[in-house]
């Protein structure tokens, strides 16, 4: 188990060796400087030794190779750089969001898994009947519309909602409050944008806790055990949903790491200010430095989350780690 | 089966019987199953009743964007605030939006722009990782492995994120968007592909074909990539609704399709929040728009899914 495991760690490095290739030069294609639009963005003068002293500043003026070891030297002393905009360093622009997005993609997580496994195993047990459909339905639904907009449909629909009974609208607070302050608040703020996402991502494991659950269904000790006489209930519960939630676990671990995609746009709608926002904002200015970090944070989590989901698998099942 | 078989038989003068004519009536009723165009839409609608019902909301878009001249007379572009935020009703059918901008026009135009991004990025993403990944099984080797390592650095990008990064580094605008949605598309093809087409390395006749002297291209082109195509389709109707979606994602974070011209996720990120409270319908339709058509690729392309797939077809 040790030997999969460390040589299972030490495919990750290629990995995300070759990611921070990617994005380093691909975000150097760029024509354009940032320090040209940070010092005359508006079709202001800029003054050229300003500039200059920008770009030494930020490091601009060494060759490229040197600049793209000195962004991997930085993640050995654990240094990521500056921020090209706001001149502060990049792990403390990070660190102030981070555990607001790790927040809403944990309780998204929760609200797609309470959805998600009951309606697949209902699903999958009244197969062909109108309560499978109504489920399946309502999981294409889930996949076709975008997180955004269900995000302004809650918004609105509470604005109207809350104007019909209580005779004035009510919005969730803009002001973010961490939960070890002020639970009601925070909760009261982060779990519209949780269930707008959590909601789609629902749609996905949906379809795959039926799907397994059907295959179980079909195995020859499903059979065996109806032929003994258990009870419907026993035979979902104990023997068949063990090893159907398998594949539900994969995918729902693998979402997780995509939900830090997913919450880039949530966060836009309600006005978050986690790292989705920081990204997108970093794109729009032009901030490479921090553009770079934050996919590599994301690479990094994903790359994480399979390597979690390939020991679990590993370790449930002897056949991987021997092979 | 009714029809008569009339043979004429002519005693030559060698004395030998031959059959010189065999006529045929053609009374025969047709036994073969009926390929008529009705009777394909009736089976499809038997068979794949959600796939059916997708292809008519694909349909009915493609309608919308050819003919988007002829279903509105208004320039989908053109301000008038003299009719700012105007509600559903009878000079609008779907109100407008606070530019004075007649929000039914604007989207039908922007279907247009919706399946112009959502087709070019599919048929080029998919086909791209077609040859890759068709070459990458072909070849093997040291191109197979650098190709695959290659595949999974892409892959380890959430889409949304690798679009994004494209998109900071081309900017803005509909050419952009195409590039940056396709890029992260191509891997994902070429990773199904190359699957598929191990399989039909094995199989004898590209020996064959490599014994005759044909060039690789030809091998690749002409014996392999026919083979693949069932997977190639998959993928390509799966990357429909992804790419609509994405530019719709896009164009709302403002990364997008630019003002002023006519797209769904441009014209909820265009004030659809402001005005939620006063003109809710501005942030209604477009998003009734998107998830529709979105919706409609996606069932059709779980219906190609089932028909090409058969191992699929239980779930």
């Amino acid at each position: 188990m040790i030997k999969y495991l460390i040589k299972r760690l030490m495919l990750l490095f290629p990995t995300l060796l070759g990611a921070a290739i990617l994005v380093f030069f691909l975000l150097r294609l760029v024509p354009g400087d940032v320090c040209e639009i940070r010092l005359a963005g508006t079709g202001l003068y800029a003054d050229p030794a300003e500039i200059e002293l920008c770009r030494k500043d930020l490091g601009l003026d060494q060759p490229i190779f040197v600049q793209f070891f000195q962004f991997l030297w930085g993640y050995v002393t654990l240094d990521l750089g500056k921020s090209m905009w706001t001149g502060a360093p990049i792990t403390h622009e990070i660190s102030l969001r981070f555990h607001l997005t790790l927040q809403v993609a944990l309780m998204s997580t929760f609200v797609a898994i309470i959805i998600a496994i009951p309606f697949g195993i209902i699903s999958a047990v009244k197969q062909n009947t109108w309560i499978d459909y109504i489920v399946r339905w309502f999981a294409i639904a889930g996949i076709a519309m975008p997180s955004f907009w269900l995000g302004i449909l809650i918004i609105l629909g509470l604005l109207i909602g809350t104007q019909e009974f209580f005779g004035e609208p009510w919005m969730p607070p803009i002001q973010f409050k961490p939960i070890w302050e002020d639970p009601v608040w925070n909760i009261s703020q982060l779990i519209w944008p949780a269930v707008a996402t959590g909601y789609r991502y629902s749609a996905v494991a949906t379809r795959m806790t039926r799907s397994a659950l059907l295959e179980v269904l079909r195995e020859d000790y499903v059979r065996t055990a109806r032929a003994k006489g258990l009870v419907e209930k026993v035979i979902i519960n104990r023997h068949a949903l063990k090893n159907a939630l398998l594949p539900v676990v994969t995918i729902i671990s693998i979402e997780f790491a995509f939900l830090m995609g997913g919450l880039v746009v949530t966060e836009q709608v309600f006005n978050l200010n986690g790292l989705g926002r920081l990204f997108v904002e970093s794109v729009g200015a032009q901030d490479f430095n921090m553009t770079q970090q934050l996919v590599m944070l994301v690479v990094l989590i994903f790359v994480m989350m399979n390597f979690f989901v390939d020991i679990l698998y590993a370790w449930l099942d002897p056949r991987i780690r021997y092979s | 089966m009714r029809g008569s078989i009339r043979a004429f038989v002519t005693v030559e003068d060698t004395g030998m019987v031959t059959v010189s004519e065999i006529q045929v009536e053609e009374q025969f009723e047709d036994l073969s199953p009926k390929t008529t165009f009705m009777g394909m839409i009736s089976l499809m609608l038997r068979k794949q009743p959600l796939g059916s019902f997708g292809a008519v909301i694909v349909i009915a878009m493609v309608f919308m964007a050819v003919f988007a001249e002829i279903l509105t007379s208004i320039d989908p572009e053109d301000n008038n605030l003299e009719y700012m935020l105007t509600a559903p009703g009878e000079m609008f059918f779907l109100g407008t939006d606070q530019f004075g901008r007649d929000l039914l026009t604007r989207i039908i135009y922007g279907a247009r722009t919706a399946l112009f991004v959502g087709f070019t990025c599919a048929i080029i993403g998919s086909s791209l990782g077609l040859v890759l990944g068709v070459a990458s099984a072909y070849f093997g080797g040291m191109f197979d492995l650098i190709i695959q390592r290659v595949v999974d650095v892409i892959m380890a990008f959430p889409l949304i994120i690798l679009a994004l990064a494209v998109v900071a580094t081309l900017g803005p605008g509909v050419e952009n968007v195409i590039i940056a949605i396709t890029i992260p598309f191509i891997p994902q093809c070429a990773r199904v592909v190359r699957s598929n087409a191990l399989a039909i390395r094995e199989i004898p006749y590209i020996d064959a074909a490599r014994a005759l002297g044909f060039s690789h291209v030809r091998i690749i082109m002409r014996h392999m990539v026919p083979n693949v195509m069932a997977p190639f389709l998959i993928m390509l109707t799966s990357f429909l609704g992804q790419a609509i979606l994405l530019e719709a994602s896009l164009s709302y974070l403002g990364m997008g399709v630019q003002e002023p011209t006519a797209a769904w996720g441009l014209m909820l990120q265009g004030g659809a929040e402001e005005y939620a409270e006063s003109a809710p319908w501005v942030a209604v339709w477009p998003g009734i728009a998107i998830s529709l058509a979105v919706f409609g690729f996606n069932l059709f392309g779980d219906a190609v899914r089932d028909t090409l797939d058969p191992k699929l077809r239980s779930q």
